[in-house]
């Protein structure tokens, strides 16, 4: 401490605070395995009901489909964690190649906003053709 | 501003590394990932456009229809199958087992053979079912 050389006032202290890690990394990779993990059945379920209910229906079809209410929680359920999953994924990927700090938080801004409002519009269907039909 | 740390050279070299099984299908992980995310632009709308937007709704399925719209279907279908078959070699990695280079190997081969042989299934189902 006593050889550092100053060349302006702010402390050796001050200087490092804010630039370490943000203390969510372990958060952020557990929700990551968390949902992937819930993915797996849910997906899954989700590409068999489209080969055996979906295939080529009509708005009334995916209606009747949605009219069950276990059918109805299961793909809000998958809603939500795609989208979570989904948006944690690409957070990945924007932190690893955009090194500009305002581009990075530009783009996370965009694909969050792209993310919640795709994730709504999702929902608000499963909602409508569910509790209210076509 | 181009600070000289900026202008050193990278490691390790990715364009001048001779592509491995490890690294092709990590990278892969990562791109089918981003394909996928633009999939669930469909995923929401369709679901949105069967709720709210007949016109929409139609539009989507004449786009589905289309040689183009059934391209992106079957590679979606793909990205879909190596993401989980590879997701699920990453969860097992993630119990901290596999990870011997033989193992490694044949775990690798073991997904892109999932993958081919569940995009081929599916879409022999889509094709008896509704043609092509």
């Amino acid at each position: 401490m006593s050889n550092y050389s100053r060349s302006s006032l702010r402390s050796p202290l001050g200087r490092v605070r804010a630039l370490g890690s943000a203390r969510h990394g372990a958060m952020h990779w557990w929700t990551e395995r968390l949902t992937s993990l819930a993915l797996i059945p849910l997906s899954l379920w989700f590409v068999i009901s489209l080969l055996t209910t979906l295939l080529g229906a009509e708005a009334q079809g995916v209606a009747a489909w949605l009219s069950s209410s276990f059918t109805a929680l299961l793909l809000a359920a998958l809603t939500l964690i795609g989208f979570i999953h989904t948006k944690m994924g690409l957070q990945v990927v924007i932190e690893d190649y955009i090194h500009c700090e305002c581009k990075k938080i530009a783009t996370t801004l965009f694909k969050d906003t792209c993310c919640y409002a795709l994730m709504a519009l999702a929902l608000a269907g499963i909602a409508k053709l569910h509790f209210i039909g076509l | 501003m181009a600070r000289p740390q900026d202008q050193r050279p990278l490691s390790p070299h990715l364009l001048i590394y001779r592509p491995q099984n490890s690294s092709v299908l990590s990278i892969l992980h990562r791109i089918t990932g981003v394909i996928l995310s633009f999939g669930m632009i469909l995923f929401a709308t369709w679901i949105w456009a069967a709720a709210y937007d007949a016109q929409y709704f139609a539009l989507i399925q004449q786009l589905a229809g289309s040689i183009l719209g059934k391209l992106a279907l079957i590679s979606w279908t793909a990205c879909f199958y190596y993401h989980l078959g590879n997701g699920i070699r990453h969860l097992n990695w993630d119990m901290g087992r596999g990870f011997s280079l033989p193992e490694m190997t044949r775990s690798g081969w073991l997904v892109l053979l999932f993958t081919a042989s569940l995009t081929i299934f599916t879409w022999a189902i889509v094709i008896r079912k509704v043609g092509f």
